[in-house]
């Protein structure tokens, strides 16, 4: 979230979509509740009517994986009827910046793609610069070849009639809530966003993601109250294990991780630090070879040197132009390319996109250690549906380990604050921490590489001080994210003794003199404490900062962007919005994003947009692989034959995967319905926690499908029968949910069904309960993270018997 | 009169059925073998194990094609209870009210096993039964020892979106006729409270309320 949780409550718009906030994250909708107190707007649109639809001032329903269409007609309803907010759109984005002369866009293809790679070449994209080497503007937005009539052209092909097509939303809706939402661009509304996995899980998903963000900056509701672009984590601490380095692509802090032929730490500063010849540009990225030389120091301690890069060379690499993600995983390893697997705290042959794949990939492995505190699909592969126990190979391990509750530490919330907890109950015997199993896996590890082991120097180097009597000490390791001083230094006029904890980022140096695991979360543990553990209920603005409480990064910025919240001279958009004003010389309100003077300053200014190099926020994209505009594509597997936006009729540079476990069929009579998945209140994840919970297994016992009367008709199903659900790979058993929340669409001519399984159930527990929705949905994913694509697929139907007694 | 009073809201619920698993929790009560039964209501209905059950019912709309509403039930807690009338006239005293207005199965109900039918269809929603396990009748019981401890009870403790509200009569009075001006805005005057002048709990609902309780299994 670039806003947090309490801050809904500010909005004037609510627009949930690809979330059904109210089953997922039912906290979140005290704080919509408290916006329509207020008299805000709650806008649900989903494929099915949700209990977050039930709550909805607005409902429209729409074909899973048409979300760029449906808000690309929105961005064209802005834009061609002038709602959006121009003081904003000029100074805080870049609309206004000129596009080089070889950008073209043509039939569904940006330029520079080569046919050969199916890849981009994105210098295409580049912007033209003035002779300082700074973008050209024209504030005025007239310029034809400016990002604003670019965007308003492209956008123009989304007509409510193509989009309505595409979609199969009534015109009348979609006019409804262009309408509602486009009335946040007035200069003191805003509009907020609520998505979760149904945007991100698409062969589409980054783009998803960026065409609302496109849209909130152009309506000026980025980095104030009520506004931003929320993603609400699908996990309770995700934000705070992506912060950390969950992903392939990613250290730390977001540091990119480097490429095999970056040999040097100079190589790497040099090509991933970028630079900006604007002046008025804080382009807070300059400061990335401080953060990587304090990581390193985190890594190797004393052992990382100024000499040999800080242990640069230690840390693995990934290949040039290789993805080393979920899905390349369990591809590599379905091909028999892994020994050995550690599936911690997960239960992939049920979380994953197609999960009989998966369960096939755990089937090559010699070793495998499944980390859990319930038995569950993944640790009992070997003796589940289809497998013969005498054929498989692999030896399993199974180590049970302690809950959250049963541990002190931190999770980071959607909000991204960081929230230290305290160990809530006490552990039974035998289970360990997961703290605890790494460090005596380690352990032995290290001991095995003294023993007899090559390229010793990362093992034996690696810092290893928080380890207190034999355990992990969750103090110890947090102290280490935010970082020592390494020795007696003076920094910004002040002097820190060796051992000290780094007071905040903005301290962080690139000589080895300053050690941080994590940059964004320098501040967190500093000499004053561990900020996560505050609990003080101050709220200075009234506006439900809460400053004081936990804390948040970066340096306990509460509102991400927040200086866009003002205008030039420093006053907020909204009086009565106010979380930041620059007054008397200061600013006052919640961590202004860098402490320079508003923009009217234009002496000691800087754009407030500091994460980018240009310091404005980016309606054109050049940086994404798959194009600087979001495109429509249809899902690897959809119901037409055709896109009606251009002849490309899936995302050109999506990965498709091609093993005989990874089938997929579009317009296939086999597989006549759009498929989609979701969770429930009830269950958590694959369910490994929740199905053993006899309270929450009552309310949801078993595998269902939803789906429309219309359907449940025209297959002889009624409510309550048992179903046959199937896809190109894999097929379930579900009770059949007969109901008028899925409504069949209206597409390009077509009547078009859509059905929806929960993907909470697996075949250990009950045993009456079903299997994985996963079992049907498709290898392929998005081309910028390769987050699979579970969201819309292509299935039959099928009764199967009765209704049970 | 006075004591305690809840409202529950039924324009701000969502169907978590957090009031659901948590009164279950506070009473220790176990979950019962259900299966999937095309809805997302479960266990069906009330029962010996279940004190409190949000029921879900959905109808094709004018407004927004669709209306799902949720309906966290149990015992009204009535100003004049006809389950109390009803057992009184068996055994005298098995179910009381007490400084609350609480409506307690006491112990002695443990004697009217043959009864406990009858009681239950004196109770216009038929909420109490029998419970095979504490061999006794049972329902809702307000929480009483939380509430008398000062806390609130279970399931309104752990409503996140208000739906669930309790406390004196006079500020849940005064509290439902705020959340009722606000649903006559946005529901119209189908918008009301049920059995305002009868019941403890009350219901704001902005519809018949036949259509919170319908059960197509």
């Amino acid at each position: 979230m670039t806003n947090h949780w309490i801050d809904i409550r500010n909005s004037d718009c609510i627009l949930i979509m690809g979330s059904n906030a109210a089953e997922n994250h039912p906290i979140s909708m005290k704080w919509v509740g408290k916006a329509k107190d207020k008299g805000a707007t709650l806008i649900s649109v989903d494929p099915r009517f949700t209990r977050t639809s039930s709550k909805a001032d607005i409902y429209a329903p729409e074909r899973s994986g048409t979300d760029i269409a449906f808000l690309g007609g929105m961005m064209n309803y802005i834009l061609s009827n002038n709602k959006f907010h121009k003081e904003y759109a000029a100074n805080y984005t870049n609309a206004s910046f000129i596009v080089g002369p070889k950008y073209a866009f043509k039939d569904g293809l940006f330029s520079g793609y080569d046919p050969k790679t199916k890849k981009y070449d994105k210098s295409f994209w580049a912007f033209e610069k003035d002779a300082n080497g700074v973008p050209k503007r024209d504030l005025t937005f007239k310029d034809p070849r400016c990002v604003f009539q670019l965007m308003k052209k492209h956008y123009s092909r989304y007509t409510p009639k193509t989009v309505s097509a595409i979609t199969g939303t009534a015109e009348a809706d979609l006019k409804k809530i262009y309408e509602t939402y486009a009335k946040t661009g007035a200069v003191d509304k805003t509009g907020t966003i609520m998505y979760a996995m149904g945007w991100t899980q698409h062969t589409v998903g980054v783009q998803n993601i960026r065409m609302m963000a496109m849209i909130q900056l152009m309506l000026g509701n980025m980095g104030r109250p009520g506004g931003g672009v929320n993603a609400l984590r699908g996990e309770s601490n995700v934000q705070g294990s992506t912060d950390h380095c969950l992903l392939f692509h990613i250290w730390p802090g977001y540091l990119g991780t480097p490429k095999a032929s970056l040999t040097t730490l100079a190589d790497y500063n040099a090509k991933n630090t970028p630079k900006t010849n604007d002046p008025l540009s804080a382009n807070w990225w300059q400061n990335k070879p401080k953060y990587m030389a304090s990581f390193l120091k985190s890594m190797f301690g004393e052992t990382a040197t100024k000499e040999n890069d800080f242990g640069y060379s230690w840390m693995p690499k990934i290949d040039d132009g290789k993805t080393y993600s979920w899905l390349d995983i369990f591809d590599e390893m379905y091909k028999g390319n892994f020994k050995g697997f550690f599936a911690w705290g997960q239960n992939p042959a049920c979380s994953g996109a197609n999960s009989n794949k998966t369960r096939k990939a755990l089937a090559k492995l010699d070793w495998m250690v499944n980390v859990n505190i319930f038995d569950n699909e993944t640790a009992s592969f070997w003796k589940g549906p289809g497998m013969n126990p005498d054929e498989i190979k692999t030896e399993v391990f199974f180590l049970p380990c302690l809950t959250s509750v049963e541990k002190e530490g931190s999770i980071t919330n959607s909000g991204r604050w960081m929230q230290w907890r305290y160990a809530a109950a006490k552990p039974p015997r035998g289970p360990k921490g997961d703290g605890d199993i790494m460090v005596e896996l380690f352990e032995k590890v290290r001991s095995l590489y003294e023993a007899d082991g090559k390229f010793t120097d990362p093992i034996k180097n690696l810092r290893w001080d928080y380890v207190k009597d034999g355990k992990y000490d969750p103090h110890a390791i947090a102290k280490l994210i935010n970082g020592y001083f390494e020795q007696d230094t003076t920094v910004k006029g002040k002097s820190f003794k060796k051992g000290t904890l780094v007071p905040s980022f903005a301290f962080l140096l690139d000589d080895g003199a300053t050690s941080s695991g994590n940059w964004l979360y320098c501040q967190s543990y500093t000499e004053k404490g561990n900020m996560a553990a505050r609990r003080e209920k101050k709220d200075p603005t009234g506006m439900g900062l809460y400053p004081e409480w936990s804390w948040c990064w970066p340096v306990n910025r509460r509102i991400l962007y927040n200086r866009a919240s003002v205008d030039l001279n420093g006053k907020p958009w909204s009086a009565n919005k106010n979380i930041l004003e620059y007054k008397d010389g200061k600013w006052i309100g919640d961590v202004p994003d860098g402490g320079w003077p508003p923009m009217s300053n234009k002496e000691k200014t800087k754009r407030p947009f500091i994460m980018k190099p240009d310091g404005v926020g980016s309606v054109f994209g050049p940086g994404r692989v798959d194009g600087p505009f979001p495109e429509h594509y249809e899902p690897l597997e959809c119901p037409v034959p055709k896109n009606l936006m251009s002849s490309q009729r899936m995302n050109p540079v999506a990965p498709v995967y091609g093993t005989e476990a990874d089938e997929h069929y579009s317009c296939d009579p086999r597989f006549p319905f759009v498929g989609t998945t979701y969770r429930v209140t009830e269950h958590w994840q694959t369910g490994v926690l929740t199905r053993w919970q006899p309270w929450l297994l009552e309310t949801q016992p078993q595998l269902f499908v939803e789906m429309s009367h219309e359907l449940a008709k025209l297959r002889g199903i009624k409510n309550g029968d048992m179903c046959k659900v199937s896809s190109a790979r894999g097929k379930v058993e579900a009770v059949a949910m007969v109901t008028g929340r899925f409504r069949p669409m209206a597409i390009q001519g077509l009547t078009v069904h859509e059905v929806g399984l929960p993907w909470c159930f697996g075949w250990v527990y009950p045993k009456d309960g079903g299997d994985s929705a996963n079992l049907l949905t498709s290898s392929t994913g998005d081309p910028n993270t390769r987050i699979p694509e579970t969201k819309a697929f292509m299935v039959n139907v099928e009764k199967l018997g009765k209704r049970r007694a | 009169m006075a004591g305690k009073f809840f409202l529950i809201d039924t324009t701000r619920c969502t169907a978590c059925r957090g009031c659901q698993i948590a009164c279950k929790q506070w009473n220790e009560l176990p979950a019962d073998k259900t299966k999937q039964y095309g809805t997302y209501q479960n266990p069906l209905d009330l029962n010996g194990n279940t004190y409190r059950l949000v029921r879900f019912a959905e109808y094709p709309s004018n407004k927004n094609s669709m209306v799902w509403y949720f309906f966290s039930d149990a015992c009204r807690h009535c100003l004049a209870p006809p389950c109390k009338k009803k057992a009184d006239q068996i055994l005298k005293d098995a179910i009381v009210v007490n400084e609350f207005g609480a409506v307690l199965y006491t112990e002695k109900t443990k004697e009217l096993e043959k009864a406990s039918k009858v009681i239950k269809q004196a109770c216009p929603w038929s909420v109490p039964n029998w419970s095979k396990d504490q061999k006794q009748m049972v329902k809702c019981h307000m929480c009483h020892e939380r509430v008398a401890a000062g806390l609130l009870p279970a399931c309104v403790k752990s409503c996140p979106t208000g739906a669930l509200n309790f406390g004196e009569e006079a500020d849940i009075k005064k509290l439902a006729k705020e959340h009722l001006a606000v649903a006559k805005k946005k529901f119209g005057a189908k918008a009301h409270i049920e059995d305002e002048k009868d019941v403890r709990a009350l219901f704001l609902i902005v519809d018949d309320f036949i259509k919170y309780k319908p059960m197509e299994i």
